[in-house]
């Protein structure tokens, strides 16, 4: 139990997706104009890596890794079949949040209306990607544990989208110089963010 | 077809789309593509450079492949088919990296991974080469590799002579004898932070330079 709320608070704020790794970024700055709709995109980043990512631990662990495919006799025992992760991976991701789009189409309109326009963003969002391959690189032990990370890091980068955008609405009351105006000023501001977001190296629980 | 003039392979056109990306449509500050993996990895030049020309070729081929394969990609499928494009590219540079130069694949870690998801990638296919030849795709790929590389090094340049006082990995401080004066490596430029707030001040320059690009809102 102790080791899940580490690995959790971990991957929120240690290893935040946004600031120490700058995976989800193109997504991150061009929806993070209004709280509303970051909070949107928010939520479905960590609905789809709480599915994404156990996935993808089932299959590298059943499927992929070297001698994983033992199960199926003797014969497969040495198989090795890594060097096809990124395929594998992208296309569980693409299918994915092609499913969950049609699931939550189907039982929660509403939910549906918000997310929407989302979901189909997501596919290519680095950080779902990135999740599952840091999955991959920390070898976690067992399902639960791999679960846990992917919905750790999914809130940690929503509360980075939601974090600079609430700052961005605040920014247009600011005098900010012509030149740094909209990308510019939101890169140095995710950077300050970021150095704030340093205070938290080395926590462990 | 017949009656109209074959372009030459270098025309003006083909230039601007080299030359385009590179510095007023730069992939990173202008077009906003790409950022995910650019900034993780500019600590040192030498991954930066590995980089650079990984996401280069990848973006070059497959731009080529799309283009040439655009009339019979169906609508609805297209970003499965751009993904297996890339993803089958973005495979061939990681075995090639893990064969032939290991400890620069090992710093890149799940970044050379990341490459699929670089918007960098989606963005060209679906911008440029659903609608282009090959040839003009092609240039345009490059194109978009090399701003992006640009920037990358830029950066990865600062970052490196700042942070660790080397350029390469030749240690200039020391030679230079500048330690000996009490001149101490900024430890702060190595870390993550710095490498958003140096794209911020390069985004900065360039667009007090050009004031087209600047942002009305």
């Amino acid at each position: 139990m102790e080791n899940l709320l580490n690995i959790f608070v971990k991957s929120i704020f240690v290893d935040n997706m946004v600031f120490a790794f700058f995976l989800g970024m193109c997504s991150y700055l061009a929806v993070s104009k209004t709280v509303k709709t970051s909070i949107g995109l928010g939520i479905a980043v960590v609905f789809v890596l709480f599915i994404t990512v156990p996935v993808n631990f089932l299959i590298e662990k059943y499927l992929l890794r070297k001698g994983a495919l033992i199960w199926l006799g003797k014969g497969f025992g040495d198989v090795d079949l890594s060097f096809l992760t990124f395929m594998v991976f992208i296309a569980v991701i693409a299918a994915m949040v092609q499913l969950v789009e049609m699931v939550i189409e189907k039982f929660s309109p509403s939910l549906y209306n918000s997310l929407g326009i989302f979901l189909p963003l997501i596919a290519v969002n680095c950080a779902i990607l990135g999740a599952s391959l840091f999955m991959q690189e920390r070898e976690y032990e067992n399902v639960i544990e791999a679960t846990v990370f992917g919905v750790g890091s999914g809130i940690g980068w929503m509360l980075a989208i939601v974090g600079i955008a609430a700052i961005r609405e605040k920014l247009r009351y600011s005098n900010v110089p012509d030149p740094l105006k909209g990308l510019g000023i939101t890169f140095i501001l995710t950077g300050l963010m970021a150095i704030a977001f340093m205070g938290f190296m080395g926590i462990k629980l | 077809m017949s009656n109209q003039e074959r372009e030459p392979l270098f025309s003006a056109n083909n230039l601007k789309l080299f030359t385009g990306p590179i510095g007023i449509n730069n992939p990173i500050t202008v077009q906003v593509l790409g950022i995910c993996s650019a900034l993780a990895i500019t600590v040192k030049l030498k991954p930066a450079l590995v980089m650079a020309i990984s996401v280069t070729i990848v973006v070059a081929v497959s731009n080529v492949v799309i283009a040439a394969l655009r009339q019979y990609i169906p609508d609805r499928i297209r970003i499965i088919v751009q993904l297996v494009v890339i993803a089958t590219m973005v495979i061939l540079v990681d075995q090639f990296l893990k064969a032939f130069m290991f400890d620069v694949s090992k710093q890149l870690s799940v970044f050379v991974g990341l490459i699929i998801t670089n918007c960098i990638l989606m963005g060209r296919l679906e911008a440029f080469a659903m609608a282009n030849k090959p040839w003009p795709s092609f240039i345009d790929g490059l194109g978009n590799g090399a701003g992006y590389g640009l920037i990358l090094i830029i950066v990865a340049f600062l970052r490196e002579f700042f942070g660790s006082g080397t350029i390469y990995g030749y240690p200039v401080m020391q030679k230079l004898g500048v330690y000996a004066a009490g001149y101490e490596n900024n430890g702060m430029v190595i870390l993550p932070p710095m490498a958003l707030i140096f794209v911020g001040l390069i985004i900065w320059l360039q667009r007090s330079r050009n004031r087209s690009l600047i942002e009305n809102k």
